[in-house]
Order: structure tokens, then C-alpha cells, then sequence
């Protein structure tokens, strides 16, 4: 019995649940989503049949998930939370063995109607995880070095058996969402600046490295980064992806060149135009006004999160609404950073609009988390 | 476990501590990239425009039409045929190899033409067509376009490419096209980019090199877009060629073939000019080439059949052959002496067969000499030392300087390839090139036309064309230029006495209408018609003392090479000069029997505007002069013969 179970009386029993779910939120959702499907339809010049249609139907099927999840008491998902994350563990594991191989990376499994990342279902079993390890801790031992080994060991694990996928973009959105969780649960901030003072070493290290007898990295991976720093150098081979994208956005201007009317990724200069690169063509397409609002509807989604977890009294409710909300700017972030030549190109979907099943799902199903500690909340 | 409610106080502002730092993190980042947007958006728009539309629009150049070259009635000289060919697109044409082995079935394709083909095919993007044949016939066109349905990615196509109906007859004046060399982008400052379509032809030589300019026209183009990997997506903006300009001669196609005709298989050249504005009516040079062959691309064996003949068809003797004038050059230094006063019509000089200067004999080419000698009696029987004597009082500069005046060593500027200047030698002229006196010898030989003196056909005509008129008659070579006249300049006078001139024409009446004249068995019978003109013969060779002691050898008995070329000046009608005409026929042997008749056929054929007619000749030579008429090669052909059209 916990602190929340004895509020159940206050809590929305039946179809009022449906009333107390937070509606802002899914509204904001399905209209990001909705320009995705104006995005795909466009992107594939026109056919509804090529990318559109399944996505609505994913998303259809999304929305459904979510409603199932924001229904069962969040108490259930934070006793389950263990579990969650063993069995994530254990499909990453059999992802390794048994996965299917694409792009030369394994990620995939088959489960009959749809092709499963397990590494994608990871990011939110691994914030349940934390945020229920932090539910349970005595909230003085929360700084305690002990106490700090053991979360950072949850998230390393999952960590190196998606790096080893090999899989960067993920690997670093599950030690991103996880210290989240442990930077809004308390954990003392001498410990996250000392990781960002040893990453900045780290960075240092390599950079001045480079030429002398003990260079860190290979050549080819310094001369990825110098096309990083600077993509006009291989605009044929590295740096083309970029370089169209910024050609992309740049040519929308104020108001854009109109729907279906991109010439980037309609005459198919855009590599990936339909995944990790639609933001280019909604850019392109609406130019800044268009690019402008819909990073607006993300921020808002962020501020939503961002209130429901303040308004939440209950402990693993709150960690586990502001991890997801952390996913969910980590991939924002890093998207937009990339397509707009602020980051280097690694492989991140931008949420709810690039065209991808069990991302979009497995998203779904995190804002069900969201909405049943919402619908659940202590009143 | 369970949590006090204090417990969970501490947790709540915990969190909201942290949530807050967090949102602040969020939302520094997120202006970060609305500010980054703004960057890129807003203030590089115009640039990221400009990258776009770049990546997006391709400008094809649409080749223009290559103007027409007419004679001065209009006829076609060089024309632009419909040149059928077959395209074929690899990824609309499915399995390559079936379609080429249906498409051999059909039309002539050798082993070599099927092996390029392929080689092209494999070469290139799948939707670039590619030409697998070429110049097909009518017939074979159509078999390709009604079997369509069987051969799937090939198209039937229809280009322009140039043709030259009258092939030899204008090989040298019009020239060919060919395609654009990398020696000719060099000599260009500025090519233009239209040279850079790939089979683009230029003008090589003669007319459609030198007036390239007017005839190339401008290409139009076409604003296309392409997509990331070059296909044509669709035509944007299509700017019209503007066809180059049809140029009109002044050459009459009709004269022109007759001359290249009568000129036969001869190493010759022969140049007919209209004498009241310049015009030239014929210019030919024999043997002559089919001009379509450079077209098509020469194959070695006719290239070489072309060069290695020892008449060098590929010369054109009328601007670019020059020889020593000979006897025809005559008047030049009768005119000269005259016109300084150093003799006057009357005075005479005895010919005893030779000159001796300073231990040197000249010979006079008549060994029994002409006696007592003025000048018409010089002119008409082409005595030597009349000439020797002459010189010597005038000096050779003042006659270098009256053959100048007449058009002689210096370049008359005519669209044609590599007009020669030629040499009209003076003492400083020697001093320069030679590094030596001029002498007395010199002079001697200069007043016959031998020695350095060196003259084009082409110079010979004009200079006769001056004697004939007074006039500072200028050749030209074009007459319209889309229709509208080109303007014959003003005629200058040659600032020469007329006096003096009509005693050097009444000489030249009297070559041929005086019964002792060289060139007499040319005259022409007919009064409205009569003709004057002066013969030349000029060594090629040096005839040593112990020749002469012995007898000159006969032209008949010496090698090709090594005979006299022929020359002939001439203009009729006598009383008002229209036409003069000028012969040179290599190692032909005498002016008079090698070059005379055949410039009066010419003259003839100009004068009665066709084949001359019988009664123009004296009566004992008609029967002979039909026999060569009727087996000249002349071209029966109309010019512009109908061209396949397509239905």
C-alpha cells in the first residue's frame, strides 16, 4: 500500500476517467500528427498510399494504446515497472541474437503485423524503471554515491546492448532520458558536472589528440567530424545530406513555397525526406511562419508536460511525466539540431511526424503513461 | 513502503525545483532553434533561393538553324537537310538486346555500328537516349517508326544536319561544316556556349568559316527542371533560336559550274568577275571535292585519296594558288612606263630575239625576234624585249607600285580561306626578304611576269577588271544577307590617263583580232561580244644555255610538273567592258592553245547567260567547239532537287 492507493477515493472511477484526461495534451498531439500526414502526403508527391495512409493508421492504433494505458491506474505501471524493463532487457538481448538485420544494424523484431525496435520500447520502460527506483528510495540517500551507482547502472545497461546495435542516436536519447530522471528526482548536480567536465575533457582530449602519436580516433572519424564542422568540404559525399537540408529550409523563406510545391524533396535532393529529414519540407514548404508554429506546438506539448508533473503530488508519477517529456525535447532537440546543421547527422527521428510504426507507437504509449498519472493523480 | 505526507511534500518541491531548471533548459533550447530558423529562413533565404533554384533548373540550349548559302539567283548552295535518325532510351526499352537485334532485322547496321551502340548505351544514365543510327533513308525511317509497337524506347528522330546539293562545284568557295574542334574553341576569345552541344557543327573553310558569325545564328534555350539525378522533369520557359542569316552570293551556280566543267580534269583555276560593281560571277578551282563528305566525317581512304593526288584537289587555286603571271603581265609594266612618261604610245624598240645586259642574253620567246616593235604590235604578239627595254627606263619600282594599283600583291578581303597576298617585288622588298640588291636582271624578268612576281587568278581578274574599266574595281563575294542588298561600293577611278589605258586595250583587242595575235583562234565571231584579253606562259623551270643551243624541249616532251602553266587575262564585250576572266591552267603548256579557249567558253557562258551559243565562235571552229560542249560533264540536276518530306 503506498501514499497513492490511499487517495483512491478522490480518484475518477469508470468512464469519468475519460473526463479527467488531459485534453489539451492529445489535441496538441494529434494535430503534430496531422501535419506528419500532410508532410508524407506531400513528400511522396502526392500519393496518400505511400507513407500517409499507414501512419494515420498507426497513429489511430497509437491513440487507442494510449487511451488503454491512460485508463489502468498508474500504480499498476509503477508495480510493473520491474518487470517492464527486464523484459526490454531481454528483448534487446534477443534483438542481438535473433534480430533482423537492416541498414546493416540489427533492431528489428518481427512480431507478425509489425517490426519491433525493442530499443525504442527501452526509453520509457527505462524512465519507469528510474523514476519507480526513485519512488522507492528514501529520498535523503538520493545523493548518496551508493545510491547514485545503482540508476546509472540501469541506464548503462540498456545503453551499451543498443550501442552495440550499433545504434549512437538511440544509445544517447536512453543516457539522456535517464539522467533526466535522476537530475529531477535530486541527485546532487556536483555529480552532473562532473560527467559534463569529463565529457569536455573527453572532447578536449580527442581534439588536441589529433596528429600526435596517441590520437584517439581513427582518421576516417576525425575527417567525419571536420565535414560535420563543415559540410561545404564534401558537399557530394558527407556533407550532401546537410547541405540539401539547410538548401531545403533556407529556400522556404518567410511563407514558403506552398504545399507540395517543395522542389527539395520533390525533385528527391532530400535523402531520408520522409523520416528523419521531414522537418525539412515543412520548412520548405511553409517556410518560417510554418517551421515556427509547429516548433511552437512542440513547446507546447513540452510546457503541458512540464505543468501536469507539477501538479502532481505523487513522486513516480511526476519523474516519470518529466522523463517522457525529456524523451520527447531530446529527440526534438537533436532532430532540429541535425537538419538544421547545428549537430551532426545521427540517425533521429523527429516525433509524431517522421513516418516510422513503433517509434510512433511506443511515443503513444509513453503519452499514456503521461495520461494515466494524470487521470490518477492525488487530488 | 508507505510515504508521510511530509515525505511527500519535500519530494513535490523537490521535483518542481528541478522541473522548473529543467523547462528552463527547454525552452533556452528551443529559442535557440526558432533563432537558428529565423537564420537560415529569413536572413539567408535569398541565398538558400538561389541553391535551390540552382539544384532545380537546368538550361538546355536549343541549337539554331544554320542559315542558308545561295548563289545570286537564290539557288541553294548549302542547305539543311532532314536527317533521319533512331534514338533509343535504355530503361524505356526494357531489354536492350532484344530491341537492337529486331532493330538490325530492320535497318542496315553493321556488327561495329551495334558494338558503338552498346558501348553508348552502357555509358550513360538509363533515360539519356542514345543515337544508334544515323542519315537512314526515308525507307528505312519508316520501317522503324511502323514497327514502333516492337520496339519499345526507340524513337524515329528528325534533325537538321548540312548539305551541299551542288557538292563540287563549290567545295572551295563555300566550304564545309564540321564538328567543333578543341583547336577551334582555343582560337576563339569567347566561344560561344551553343559550341558546346555535343555533334554541334561550325564552318570550317571558305564561306561558311569566314561568315560563321552570320550564318550560326543564336540559340534559343529551355528552362528545364531536373530532379537529384538529372532526369528532365519538365519543360519551365522555352526562349526561341534565332536562325542564322541567308547569305547571297554573288556567284552564279550555273557559270560557276560551267567553268568548273570546262576546267575538266585539269590542275586549273578560273575567276569570272563582273566588272561594273565587282561581283564574281564564277571562281573555280579544279579538280574540285564533294564537300558532304567532310560533312558526314571522311574516311581515311578518301582523305587520303584526296591528299596524296599531285593536282591538289583540296587547294583553292584561285585565292591560294599563285604563280608567276607571265606575258599576262605586261600590261603592268606597259602601263607603268607610260604612265611615267619614260615612252609614249608611239615610241618602239627593234627585237632582234634577245636583250644583252651586261654580259646576260634575255630572250625574246620568238628566237627570230619581232624587228621593229610599238606597243599594241608588243601586246598582240607578246614580244619580249619590248618589255626588257621598257623596264629597264621605268625601273621596277614604279612598276611595282602601278601593279598594286591594279590590284596585284595584296590581299583582296573576300569570305574565302587562305587568300594570298601573292608578290609584288620591289627593290626594298628584296632587300627585306632576301637580304639582297635588287638587279637589273631582276627587272628584266619582273617585266614578263617572271622571276619573283607572283599572282592569284583571283588578282588576275581584278587587275583586268581595272584595265578594262579604269575603275579600282574591288571583287565581292555577297551580295545579300537576308534579303537585303549588300551595297557594291561607289567605283574610284585608277587615276591612269584614259589615253594610255585604251592603247593598252586596243593591245589586247589586237591578241586576239589581229590574225598575228597570240590568242587569234579564241577570238569570239561575234560583233556584240567581242573579246581582248592577253596570254601568259610561265616557266617553271630554268632553260639552261646549252637547252637553248640545242632547242627548247617541247612542253609535250617533258614531265607534268615540269611544263609551262597556261595563263589567260581577258574582258568582253571590248566596246563596253562587262566581264573580265581570268585563266590559269598548271603546267598546261601555252597560254594561247591551254588557257585562252577555255576562258573564252567561260566568258561566253557568262555573256549569253548559259551554254555558249555556236554562232558566237568563228565559223571553222564550230564544229569541233559543239563536240567539246556536248561532252561536258555539266550538271543537269536542278539545284534544289526534292527532299523526302516527312508525312
Amino acid at each position: 500500500m503506498s501514499f497513492l492507493e490511499y487517495r483512491v477515493k478522490t480518484v475518477p472511477s469508470g468512464l469519468r476517467k475519460v473526463l479527467y484526461v488531459n485534453w489539451p495534451l492529445v489535441l496538441l498531439m494529434t494535430a503534430v500528427a496531422t501535419v506528419g500526414f500532410l508532410m508524407l502526403y506531400s513528400v511522396s508527391g502526392g500519393r496518400f498510399d505511400l507513407w500517409a495512409e499507414r501512419q494515420m493508421q498507426v497513429f489511430g492504433l497509437g491513440l487507442l494504446l494510449m487511451f488503454v494505458v491512460a485508463f489502468v491506474p498508474i500504480w499498476f505501471w509503477r508495480n510493473v515497472s520491474g518487470v517492464a524493463y527486464l523484459v526490454s532487457i531481454v528483448l534487446l538481448i534477443g534483438v542481438e541474437l535473433f534480430g533482423e538485420t537492416r541498414g546493416g544494424a540489427q533492431r528489428w523484431i518481427d512480431i507478425g503485423f509489425i517490426q519491433f525496435q525493442p530499443s525504442e520500447m527501452m526509453k520509457f520502460t527505462l524512465v519507469m524503471m528510474l523514476a519507480s527506483y526513485y519512488d522507492w528510495l528514501d529520498m535523503k540517500k538520493v545523493s548518496r554515491p551508493t545510491w547514485v551507482l545503482a540508476p546509472v547502472a540501469l541506464i548503462i545497461a540498456p545503453t551499451v546492448l543498443v550501442l552495440m546495435q550499433p545504434n549512437l542516436g538511440t544509445s544517447l536519447m536512453l543516457v539522456m532520458g535517464g539522467a533526466s530522471v535522476m537530475f529531477a528526482a535530486g541527485v546532487s548536480l556536483w555529480y552532473f558536472a562532473a560527467v559534463l567536465m569529463l565529457a569536455g575533457g573527453t572532447v578536449a582530449a580527442v581534439f588536441f589528440s589529433r596528429g600526435t602519436p596517441w590520437q584517439l580516433l581513427h582518421d576516417y572519424q576525425y575527417s567525419r567530424i571536420d565535414t560535420f564542422l563543415n559540410p561545404a568540404a564534401d558537399p557530394l559525399g558527407e556533407g550532401y545530406n546537410i547541405i540539401q537540408a539547410k538548401i531545403a529550409l533556407g529556400s522556404g523563406g518567410w511563407s514558403g513555397k506552398g504545399f507540395m510545391q517543395g522542389t527539395q524533396s520533390r525533385l528527391n535532393f532530400l535523402p531520408e525526406k520522409h523520416t528523419d529529414f521531414i522537418f525539412t519540407t515543412v520548412a520548405e514548404e511553409f517556410g518560417f511562419v510554418g517551421a515556427f508554429s509547429l516548433l511552437a506546438l512542440y513547446g507546447a506539448i513540452l510546457a503541458f508536460l512540464v505543468v501536469a508533473a507539477l501538479q502532481n503530488k505523487d513522486r513516480f508519477s511526476a519523474l516519470l511525466i518529466l522523463g517522457v517529456g525529456a524523451n520527447l525535447f531530446f529527440y526534438i532537440a537533436v532532430n532540429l539540431s541535425m537538419v538544421m546543421g547545428m549537430a551532426p547527422v545521427v540517425g533521429v527521428p523527429l516525433p509524431l511526424l517522421s513516418y516510422g510504426g513503433s517509434a510512433m507507437l511506443v511515443l503513444m504509449v509513453g503519452f499514456g503513461l503521461v495520461q494515466s498519472a494524470h487521470i490518477h493523480r492525488p487530488r | 513502503m508507505r510515504r508521510t505526507a511530509r515525505d511527500s511534500e519535500d519530494s513535490a518541491r523537490g521535483i518542481s525545483r528541478r522541473a522548473l531548471m529543467m523547462s528552463g533548459a527547454m525552452a533556452a533550447m528551443v529559442a535557440a532553434l526558432g533563432a537558428r530558423m529565423r537564420y537560415l529562413q529569413v536572413d539567408q533565404a535569398d541565398e538558400f533561393k538561389l541553391l535551390a533554384e540552382e539544384n532545380r533548373i537546368n538550361i538546355r540550349l536549343v541549337p539554331p538553324r544554320r542559315g542558308q548559302i545561295q548563289d545570286r539567283n537564290g539557288k541553294t548552295l548549302a542547305g539543311n537537310e532532314q536527317n533521319y535518325r533512331v534514338v533509343i532510351t535504355r530503361e524505356d526499352a526494357g531489354d536492350v538486346e532484344t530491341v537492337l537485334a529486331r532493330l538490325a532485322r530492320l535497318i542496315p547496321m553493321t556488327p561495329e555500328d551495334l558494338e558503338r551502340a552498346r558501348a553508348d548505351i552502357a555509358k550513360n544514365s538509363a533515360f539519356v537516349p542514345i543515337t544508334v543510327a544515323d542519315r537512314l533513308s526515308w525507307d528505312d525511317f519508316s520501317k522503324v517508326a511502323l514497327n514502333a509497337p516492337a520496339l519499345p524506347g526507340v524513337i524515329p528522330e528528325v534533325g537538321l544536319s548540312r548539305i551541299y546539293p551542288l557538292d563540287s562545284d563549290f567545295a572551295h568557295v563555300v566550304g564545309y561544316v564540321g564538328p567543333v574542334s578543341e583547336k577551334d574553341l582555343e582560337n576563339l576569345p569567347n566561344p560561344d556556349p551553343v559550341l558546346q552541344i555535343p555533334k554541334f557543327q561550325i564552318g570550317k573553310i571558305g564561306v561558311e568559316r569566314w561568315l560563321e558569325d552570320q550564318l550560326r545564328g543564336k540559340a534559343g534555350n529551355k528552362r528545364v527542371e531536373v530532379n537529384a539525378v538529372g532526369r528532365l522533369m519538365r519543360e519551365i520557359e522555352r526562349v526561341e533560336d534565332t536562325p542564322g542569316s541567308d547569305i547571297r552570293l554573288t556567284i552564279d551556280a550555273d557559270i560557276q559550274n560551267f567553268a568548273q566543267a570546262r576546267l575538266g580534269e585539269e590542275s586549273a583555276a578560273a575567276v569570272v568577275m563582273d566588272v561594273t560593281n565587282g561581283d564574281i560571277l564564277a571562281i573555280a578551282s579544279s579538280p574540285s571535292f564533294d564537300p558532304n563528305l567532310f560533312v558526314r566525317g571522311i574516311s581515311h581512304k578518301d582523305y587520303n585519296l584526296l591528299t596524296e593526288d599531285d593536282h591538289r584537289p583540296l587547294a583553292n587555286k584561285t585565292v591560294q594558288g599563285v604563280y608567276p603571271p607571265g606575258s599576262t603581265f605586261k600590261m603592268v609594266t606597259a602601263l607603268a612606263a607610260l604612265d611615267a612618261g619614260v615612252i609614249t604610245i608611239n615610241s618602239t624598240t627593234r627585237c632582234p630575239g634577245y636583250l644583252e645586259f651586261g654580259g646576260r642574253r634575255f630572250h625574246c620567246w620568238k628566237r627570230a625576234g619581232h624587228g621593229t616593235v610599238d606597243l599594241e604590235r608588243s601586246l598582240a604578239e607578246s614580244c619580249d624585249v619590248y618589255y626588257y627595254d621598257i623596264a629597264q627606263k621605268v625601273g621596277i619600282d614604279k612598276i611595282a607600285e602601278m601593279g598594286r594599283r591594279l590590284g596585284l600583291g595584296m590581299r583582296h578581303e573576300l569570305p574565302m580561306s587562305a587568300i594570298s597576298e601573292g608578290t609584288m617585288p620591289n627593290k626594298a622588298w628584296k632587300q627585306e626578304r632576301h637580304k639582297q640588291e635588287w638587279r637589273i636582271g631582276d627587272t628584266i624578268n619582273a617585266a614578263i611576269g617572271q622571276g619573283y612576281v607572283l599572282t592569284s587568278p583571283l588578282q588576275l581578274a581584278v587587275m583586268t577588271a581595272r584595265i578594262a574599266t579604269g575603275n579600282v574595281v574591288e571583287p565581292r563575294l555577297v551580295r545579300m544577307v537576308d534579303g537585303r542588298e549588300v551595297p557594291a561600293p561607289d567605283a574610284v577611278p585608277l587615276g591612269v590617263d584614259a589615253e594610255t589605258l585604251r592603247q593598252v586595250r586596243a593591245g589586247m583587242f589586237k591578241v586576239m583580232n589581229s590574225e598575228r595575235g597570240t590568242a587569234y583562234s579564241s577570238r569570239i565571231a561575234d560583233e556584240a561580244m567581242t573579246f581582248a584579253g592577253k596570254t601568259g606562259t610561265s616557266q617553271v623551270r630554268n632553260i639552261s644555255a646549252a637547252e637553248r643551243a640545242t632547242g627548247v624541249i617541247a612542253n609535250d616532251q617533258l614531265p607534268w610538273n615540269r611544263r609551262d602553266h597556261a595563263l589567260f587575262v581577258g574582258f568582253a564585250p571590248f566596246d563596253n567592258p562587262r566581264y573580265a576572266v581570268s585563266v590559269v591552267v598548271e603546267h598546261g603548256g601555252g597560254g594561247s592553245a591551254a588557257a585562252a579557249p577555255v576562258a573564252r567558253d567561260i566568258i561566253l557562258c557568262a555573256m549569253s547567260g548559259g551554254i555558249p551559243k555556236l554562232e558566237a565562235y568563228p565559223a571553222s571552229q564550230r564544229g569541233r567547239i559543239e563536240t567539246m560542249l556536248n561532252e561536258l560533264n555539266l550538271r543537269s540536276v536542278q539545284a534544289d532537287a526534292p527532299q523526302p518530306r516527312r508525312t
